[in-house]
Formats: structure tokens, sequence, C-alpha cells
């Protein structure tokens, strides 16, 4: 077989199962692919002798029968995920140097289950950000462009190395991280099909914090079968995460049958953003006509608090961000700056975040320490957290009024520029999370696949968002549009 | 509410991040640019509704409380940028 990097999970799985290609000869082509492919910056450290040694080791299991499904197949790991061994650093350069002595849990999961890690990818420094623009490791580049122009992309963020990564075909698939969209976005912008699951679902055990409350890891692949599969694999309970949910992991691929007649698919009429391209609202109506074709019914519906849900998160997410980054103190793992002559313990403490944080990192822990301060902690931090009951009371209503997804643009545009942005205020940069970041307040899971080009020649993409634990649902409505979208369209290889 | 370059100074000092004083006029800036942008909240109807604990309505389960790790001095030192005879050190904390 060529091309075995160009492989989604679901034929690489079945090719295995056949005895046509090895986990080795997969492993090599992406290693291969890696090496070619620095342009892109999506690998920021490669780990080609663990991949190796896992993949020889998966090969021999696969001998034996009964190999998990993810056995053997080569995967990408967002930075933010400890792996024991391998440098971690959450793209910041205040944890340089830093080198687990443990693995996360879910990338654990993920090495029980066989799958061959490839090395560590790119991502906004500590997942704040979403054009991949604040990694200490620098942008990572998308294989996308818009035509013949050059002008380099944002792959989005924060897991814009693992969408890169998948889309370039530099591994079968990633883990990522979502937080305010940060699966979604990068996911729309780059062609691939990212889930953030039910916060509860993974264990955020050994996933560097940014916002304890709304992180959630989830997979970036190729299709929605290859979500299924590795979600699967990612989730369960685990004692060391108390926010972990101790339900039973459904068997998501057996879910796939594609069949959504009588499915109930909302369309809230708050996401109609004004100034939001023709083409956007384009995709969507067409998205919406594809699902009743497929025999769903179509309800509109109303989310009205959306509106709240980027100033709540800009509350909330800092807040969280000033407390879990208070531990880069300097002392007990990463950087420590140099200090001078009489200087204490406060002055270390100063210097060395100063020096390790990148701007975008300092303005969230200042922001969050600011409405988190005596007098404040009120009007700021409890005032969002009400706000946040109401955004979640939106979706209960509409859930309990029977709807089973509800279908949305995945962003408000298409990928742009890297530094394009770079003049924009703060709160321009946020917006890009407008119609992601109302899930992560609510708990809910929500997926992003390809669904058409724009006039550039640059993916879009549209989001399904599902009832709390009922992602296997969730995937099987995202299964029966991606075969109506029939999307297919791949990056030229520039790189 | 509006941020001025004092107030900008004593977050910085309480997020424990030096700010030279040439950065605090555009610091203040930014955090009023997002402060406008938090203050849509005010807008909102929040009376009698419970701030957000938990996004998933189920209790945090419990463990005996008992030691079930430990003895791993080596590993939990082996990041530190300073760490001697056991111990992570640090400059001075008392005068």
């Amino acid at each position: 077989m060529s091309d075995l990097n160009k492989l989604g999970l679901a034929e690489a799985r079945d090719a295995l199962r056949k005895g046509e290609t090895s986990s080795v000869e997969l492993t090599e082509a992406c290693l291969a692919a890696i090496d070619k492919a620095d342009a892109l910056n999506a690998f920021v450290h490669k780990t080609p002798e663990i991949a190796l040694e896992r993949a020889t080791a998966a090969d021999a299991r696969l001998k034996q029968g009964e190999a998990p499904a993810m056995c053997g197949l080569p995967v990408g790991i967002k930075d933010l995920f400890c792996t024991k061994g391998v440098a971690s650093q959450a793209a910041s350069n205040i944890l340089q140097g830093f080198v687990p002595e443990y693995e996360s849990t879910v990338s654990q999961q993920l090495a029980d289950a066989g799958a061959v890690m490839l090395g560590k990818l790119n991502m906004d420094e500590f997942a704040m950000g979403s054009s991949n623009e604040t990694s200490a490791y620098g942008n990572a580049v998308s294989p996308w462009r818009r035509g013949n122009d050059e002008t380099p992309l944002t792959p989005g963020g924060s897991s814009g190395g693992s969408a890169a990564a998948v889309a370039a075909d530099l591994c079968l698939a990633a883990t990522g991280t979502d937080t305010g969209g940060s699966i979604r976005q990068p996911a729309a912008f780059t062609g691939t099909v990212g889930i953030k699951p039910t916060y509860g679902r993974c264990s955020r055990w050994g996933v560097v914090a940014f916002a304890s409350s709304l992180d959630q890891a989830g997979p970036m692949t190729k299709s929605v079968r290859d979500a299924a599969i590795m979600l699967e694999a990612m989730s369960g309970h685990d004692p060391k995460d108390s926010t972990s949910a101790d339900l039973a992991v459904p068997d998501f691929e057996a879910m796939l049958t594609g069949d959504i007649r009588g499915k109930k698919i909302g369309i809230p009429k708050e996401y109609h953003m004004e100034g939001m391209p023709a083409e956007i609202e384009k995709l969507w109506s067409e998205g919406t006509a594809m699902l009743k074709a497929a025999g769903a019914e179509i309800v509109d519906i109303s989310l009205p608090h959306t509106k709240y849900a980027l100033p709540a998160y800009y509350v909330i997410a800092p807040a969280e961000a000033s407390s879990n980054l208070a531990r880069y103190d300097g002392v007990r793992y990463g950087m420590r700056a140099a200090l001078e002559a009489g200087d204490g313990i406060t002055e270390m403490y100063e210097k060395t975040r100063a020096a390790g944080f990148g701007d975008e990192v300092k303005r969230r822990v200042m922001v969050g320490t600011y409405v988190l301060s005596a007098g404040f902690y009120d009007a700021y931090y409890n005032r969002a957290r009400r706000v946040r009951s109401l955004i979640k009371q939106d979706f209960e209503n509409v859930f309990a009024a029977g709807v089973d997804a509800i279908l949305t643009p995945a962003t408000p545009s298409a990928a742009f520029g890297l530094g394009e942005m770079s003049d924009a205020d703060p709160v321009a940069m946020y917006l890009l999370d407008v119609f992601t970041v109302t899930v992560n307040l609510a708990g809910l899971p929500g997926i992003a696949l390809p669904a058409g080009l724009d006039s550039q020649g640059l993916p879009l993409g549209l989001q399904l968002i599902g009832r709390p634990w009922e992602e296997g649902d969730l995937l099987n409505t995202a299964y029966a549009l991606e075969q109506s979208t029939g999307f297919v369209a791949k990056p030229g290889n520039w790189w | 509410m509006s941020i001025d370059q004092n107030t900008a100074a004593k977050v910085a000092k309480l997020a424990r991040i030096k700010v030279e004083d040439e950065a605090l006029p555009a610091l203040a800036a930014e955090f009023n640019t997002i402060l406008e942008f938090i203050e849509q909240l005010n807008e909102v109807d929040v009376e009698g509704v419970e701030p957000m604990t938990s996004v998933t309505p189920q209790r945090l389960k419990r463990r005996a409380d008992v030691v079930n790790d430990g003895n791993q001095q080596e590993k939990i030192l082996a990041n530190a940028p300073d760490a001697r005879e056991g111990f992570f050190a640090v400059p001075k904390v008392v005068e």
C-alpha cells in the first residue's frame, strides 16, 4: 500500500486486521511525512524512537489477535497533555525543559489501546488563543492556502498543530483540547472533524489546566467514524479526576447507522450574527436542507442568552486561569528567571512569570486576578456564573422540548492569514469563538465537521451540538450530515 | 468602571507578574477594552439565579481518607529549577 499516512483510523485499522500493512509501515510513513513538513511547524517535539517501539509492540499484539481498535495507529498528541519522559510545555516558555514523570490519563489510555505516539503538537500558549499565534514554538501554519496565494494561513487554535497535522496527513489523528472552541474551530479551519465531548467524559488528569470547569479533551480526525473510534478510547471514568463521570462508555462506532429519520434538529435564531459572510449563511442553510432530506425534522429554536456567552466566558475562563496558573512560580518546574543580588522570593515570582508567560497569557491571568479581587468578585465573577446558569438553562429548555441536536456554523469566517489579526484588539480575536463557547459553558458535546469550501477554496465547517452524554447520537447525526456533504477536498502539498 | 494605571499596577502585583512602568498605560487600556466587553453582562436580569458551581449535576466522589501515594521525592524534585539536599531551593523568604 502507498501513502499510508493518508489513511484514516478506520481504514488503517481494517488494513492492519487484514494484514495488508503493519503498524511499523504506517508509523514510518507518518514519520517521513512529518520530517518533510517542518514548514507547517505542527510537530514541535518529535518522538520517532517511542513511535517505532510502540509500533513494533502493536504489530506483535495484532498478530496475537484481540487487539483494541486503536492498536498500531499513529497519532499526534497536543503539547497540553503531559507525556512521561517527553517534553510537555503547553507551548509556554515558563515550562521550558519540563519533562513529566507521569502520563496524562487520556494519553495513557491511548497508549494502552495500542496507539502509537508520533510526537507533540503545537498549540496556543496554555491553549489561550484562536489562531496558534501565541505559541512559544512560533506559529503553526495551515496546509490550506487561498488558491495560488502563498499567504500563510492560521490552522486555528488553540489546537492548531493538531488540526494542521491531521489535515496535512502527518498523522492519522490527533488529540486536542477545547475550552471555548479549541478543537472545533481549528477543525473547521482545516477541513477536519473535531468533537468536544460532554464535560466529564474524558479525564482531565495530566492535562495542563487552563479553565478547569470548561476544559475537555477530544479527538481530531479525518472522518466522523474516526472520531467515534478515538473518542471511545479516550473516554471513561478516572478516579484521579473528581469531575470525570462514572458512566459507561458506549460503542460509539456501532451507533453510526446514518439513520436520523424522525430526529428533531434545532436551528437557533440567535446564531444568525450580524455581518456574517453570506457564504456561511448559505452553508448553514444547505446543511439544514441535507438533514431534512435525510429525514430529520427541522425546528426553529431560540437560545436567548447566546449574546452573553462570550462576555461570561471572558470572566470565568480568565478567573480560573489566574488560579490554575498560579502554580508557575519558578520553584517546582519549568524556568526560573535570572535574579539580581538581593532579589527575594517575590522578585523571583514576578520576574519568572514576566519572562515565562507570553502577552495573551499575562493579559488573561491579570484580567482573572482583577475579576476575582476584593470588591469585584460579585460584580464580575458571580454575575458571570449566574449568566452561565441561564445559558445552560436555554439549552435545557430546548432539549426538554424534544430537540435532539442543534445545527450551527462552526466559525463566523474561514481561516485568516497569520498576522492579519495582530492589529485588532483582543476582543476581535475572542469573537472567533462566538458559536463554540456556549457549548463549553453548558458542558455539552459539540462536533465540527467540514461542509464545503468558500470562494477562495478554504474549508468551512458546521457544528452540531448534542444532549449531555449522548455523543453516540450526536456522532450519528454528524455521520449522516457527512454522507450528505460528501466533503473530500484536501490541501495541495506545497510544504 | 475604568481602570487607571495605578489599578493596573496593583493587579499586576496581585498576579505576581512584573510589569515595567512604561508598559502600564497600554495594559490599562487593554483591560478597559476587555472590561467594556464584559460589562454587557450587566444587561442580564440575574435576580434569583444561582451562580453555577458545577456544569454536571453530580456529586463529587469521595474516597477513603488514607495515604495512597508518596515516596516520590526524587521524581517530584526532578523538574525543579533549583533543588538541593532533597528540597526545593528558593531565594531568601524573610529578612
